[in-house]
């Protein structure tokens, strides 16, 4: 039974990727390296001015019009409360889709700078340990080891859908 | 008043084959003995709006047809009957005869009589089989179809249509795989054998009798004629004395022509594809004249470019070319102009689209009631988004059907109560604070409170000893199965028009409520965001940023009198306009960010109304008026309160467009700012 189970997972895989493991487009913040599955990412573009949106938490620096579209713009340093940069030329918003319960949206994520696209198969990540209250290790989806560094894999699905950044929730109640 | 209906027959029936299409699909996915609720209420649905809409349109004979399909899915959705293959079997065909009437009907076309009277009688037989059926007679039955498990001998009475052979299917194959279940004799019936010279050898003229011993289920035989129930006549029977349960799988009459949609949907049938219908199209109808405008527009575009293009390329610019130039970017400009706007036409159209099917219905409903019903409507020109209005159509016309049916009363009862004989329904449009609004008003008996709650506790859907407000009881009208006619009528009564009409309403963003007082009448209040509609806005600046202000809600804007401004207890401002005593809001304060400056000298009042409350709005600068494109700020981000959406401005940057009931709100929860630090500079100013 599992083994059918794990079958069918990896030539989902497969055909999602059309390669045999999946590619990560990993970027660095405050000089660790997270990952992102590249399939999501749809664009890479430079910072530019946001239009502000009054009352929201401060990571969402604001708005931004991606050719016609309204795309929100999260900060990365700040979302993990770290110390904040000014941003400057490496600065870059990486767009993402992000799923979540019955559509997608597109986000985009400011980080200080892209840096590489590795492969890595799923079972080359390994489960983030549990560092009770400490830290808060819900939005990581796991750690991988890429020629002798830690990449930090991101579940931007569960990044992008805590109930500041969406209503859905409010929405299905 | 004389209105064209034809241009939305057409309408209907594109709606109905949608409905029909619906209905095929879910009937097919219905799982016999474990049917689902949902799926159940679905196929309802769609046959009542189909029955609805050729009511209204007076094509009596559909209607009448679909009362019949829709009492046996109301039976099947109360559980009162029972899901058998059966009566899924005689749906499909009635949704096959359904489409060819309507289709007969669309073309012009003469219906085929005998095909719907049989298809009816067949309705009819299984209705009258089953009415009044207890759960206690479902479990026998069930017991019974136990029982023809155990049989080991059967008699299939197979009979192949003259086509089948065509479609592909081989009698041969089928009665072998027959052999393979167990002992048959087959005995072959030569009766309609034409003789040789008048034989078409590509026509089937031979039918079975097969008596079948052994250890067989009826689903087993009933699998191996899978492909062809459609095509034959089919009738299997346990040769067991005692047993009278009969299964027949008889195939009403086809009509005479076979419609290439039939044909269609037959060989959807027997090759198994459950395509997955999807409930709501994702596709608008645009009239062939509007494509050719965008197509010819676009061609003026492409011309533009080219003639523009030229200057990159020339060797040298002299200054002849600046004046071609500037000619070409002109036209560009207005070619631009001209295609945004025939785009924004495809999509917005205003909502007398809807209201214009109302007449014929209020008409013709007033006649079958012997109701004095007279119709008016408001804000016709409120323009809406194509698609919304498409859906919002259909919950119009429950609304105003139960409007008539259930809130109006008889014109002597009208008059017992001191009110005009000819009651008054009222269908009202118009723009409010980012949204739509309609409203269905009727001056009848108001919702009978005590009534609804009885049902509601009878249904389960309150307990006996809950306190309810009457809001909340008002409120549940828009349960499901709740429905207080004392009779269930073809225009009404079913419970099914009102939880209908909610769910739309949710799936397109917005809501609807209900106001109603006893023997005044009822309003039920439908409210809709603008996902795409174009908005008059006053662009205003906050220090940095812009905004948008909806021109509709603003009052006036004015500069700053010292001395009518007041305070409150030394907090809360108020500005005396005229007679008036107008609070004002200081955006800055509200949004948390830093004004160019904090006294209201340097600044401007924008005077803005909502639901009926004015207040005024302290911004640093008035910019110019537009027309902007509103953008949800929902689909990739969340509701941000006092926002109704967002824009994207000439130069590209995004502008937040004000919600301004939404600012009366935050207003109400944000407080004040604190004006002491502020004090000085007004002093100085």
């Amino acid at each position: 039974m599992t083994d059918i189970a794990q079958t069918v997972g990896n030539t989902d895989i497969m055909t999602a990727g059309d390669v045999s493991q999946q590619q990560y487009l990993t970027f660095m913040l405050a000089g660790e390296e997270y990952g992102v599955d590249i399939l999501r990412v749809q664009e890479i573009k430079g910072w530019d001015t946001v239009t502000q949106i009054p009352n929201t938490p401060k990571y969402i620096r604001g708005v931004i019009n991606l050719r016609g579209t309204i795309v929100p713009i999260i900060d990365m340093r700040c979302r993990f409360n770290l110390e904040e940069l000014t941003y400057g030329p490496t600065t870059v918003v990486i767009v993402l889709k992000v799923n979540s319960k019955d559509k997608s949206r597109i986000m985009g994520i400011v980080v200080d700078g892209v840096s590489d696209v590795y492969n890595m198969p799923d079972e080359e990540i390994k489960p983030s340990p549990d560092f009770g209250s400490a830290v808060d290790t819900n939005f990581v989806k796991g750690l991988a080891t890429v020629h002798e560094k830690m990449v930090i894999v991101l579940d931007i699905d569960h990044m992008c859908n805590s109930d500041e950044l969406s209503d859905i929730e409010a929405a299905t109640n | 008043m004389t209105i064209d209906m034809t241009q939305f027959l057409q309408t209907f029936y594109e709606e109905s084959f949608e409905g029909l299409d619906i209905m095929e699909s879910e009937l097919l996915n219905l799982d016999v003995g474990a049917a689902d609720a949902e799926t159940i209420n679905t196929i309802f649905r769609a046959a009542h709006s189909i029955k609805g809409g050729s009511g209204t349109f007076g094509l009596s004979a559909v209607a009448e047809y679909t009362h019949v399909m829709e009492t046996l899915l109301d039976e099947m959705r109360d559980g009162r009957r029972q899901v058998t293959q059966e009566g899924v079997d005689v749906l499909l065909r009635s949704v096959d005869v359904l489409r060819s009437m309507l289709t007969a009907l669309r073309d012009g076309d003469e219906l085929d009589g005998q095909g719907i009277s049989d298809s009816q009688k067949e309705l009819d037989t299984l209705l009258a089989s089953g009415a009044g059926a207890t759960i206690q007679e479902t479990i026998s039955e069930t017991a019974n179809q136990s029982d023809n498990d155990s049989v080991t001998e059967w008699q299939i009475t197979f009979r192949p249509h003259k086509n089948m052979l065509k479609t592909g299917n081989d009698t041969v194959r089928m009665l072998r795989e027959l052999c393979s279940l167990g002992d048959a004799k087959i005995q072959a019936n030569l009766e309609s054998l034409p003789l040789l010279t008048e034989l078409d050898p590509e026509e089937s003229h031979l039918g079975w009798i097969i008596d079948l011993s052994g250890e067989v289920t009826e689903s087993q035989i009933k699998e191996i004629f899978e492909w062809v129930d459609d095509e034959c006549d089919l009738k299997i029977v346990p040769l067991k004395p005692d047993s009278v349960e009969e299964v027949s799988i008889q195939d009403a009459p086809q009509p005479e022509v076979i419609d290439s949609q039939d044909r269609r949907t037959a060989t959807d049938r027997r090759t198994g594809d459950r395509r997955k219908a999807t409930t709501e199209s994702a596709s608008i109808r645009v009239s062939i004249d509007k494509v050719d405008e965008l197509i010819n527009t676009v061609g003026e575009l492409v011309i533009t470019q080219s003639m523009l293009g030229q200057f990159g390329e020339a060797e040298d610019f002299t200054p002849e070319h600046i004046e071609k130039l500037r000619d070409g970017l002109g036209q560009l400009e207005r070619y631009t102009r001209e295609l945004q706007e025939s785009v924004m036409r495809i999509r917005m159209l205003p909502i007398s689209f809807v209201f214009q099917r109302f007449p014929r219905l209020v008409h013709d409903l007033s006649g079958k009631l012997e109701k004095k019903i007279e119709l008016r409507m408001s804000g016709e020109g409120t323009e809406l988004d194509k698609t919304v209005m498409e859906k919002i159509g259909d919950p119009l016309v429950h609304l105003v059907r139960n409007s008539i049916d259930h809130g109006i009363e008889m014109p002597a009862m009208r008059a017992a109560s001191g009110k005009s004989e000819t009651g008054v329904v009222h269908l009202n449009a118009y723009h409010q604070g980012g949204n739509i609004v309609i409203e269905i008003t009727d001056d009848g008996a108001g919702l009978n409170r005590e009534k609804i709650l009885n049902k509601a506790i009878k249904n389960g859907l309150v307990s006996a000893n809950e306190q309810l407000t009457n809001e909340q009881i008002d409120d549940l009208v828009f349960s499901p199965g709740l429905s207080t006619a004392d009779q269930v009528s073809d225009i009404s009564g079913r419970g099914v028009g009102m939880d209908v009409v909610r769910k739309n309403i949710r799936s397109l963003g917005g809501t609807v409520e209900v106001k109603s007082s006893p023997g005044k009448g009822s309003t039920f209040s439908i409210r809709l965001p603008l996902t795409l509609a174009i908005l008059d806005g006053q662009l205003v600046t906050v220090g940095k940023e812009t905004y948008i202000v909806p021109l509709v809600s603003i009052v006036e804007s004015i500069q700053v009198k010292q001395e009518n401004v007041n305070r409150i207890s030394g907090r809360g401002e108020v500005y005396k306009l005229r007679d008036d005593y107008i609070p004002i809001v200081r955006l800055y304060h509200l949004f948390g960010i830093k004004p160019r400056s904090e006294v209201l000298n340097n600044g401007l009042l924008v005077v803005v109304e909502a639901e009926g409350h004015k207040i005024a709005l302290y911004v640093d600068d008035l910019q110019g008026q537009q027309q902007v494109v509103i953008k949800s700020l929902e689909t990739n981000f969340k509701k941000v309160e006092g926002l109704s959406g967002a824009t994207i401005l000439g130069d590209g940057t995004v502008a937040l467009i004000l919600d301004i009931s939404g600012l009366v709100t935050l207003t109400k929860t944000a407080g004040v700012p604190d004006l002491t630090v502020i004090d000085g500079g007004i002093v100085a100013a």
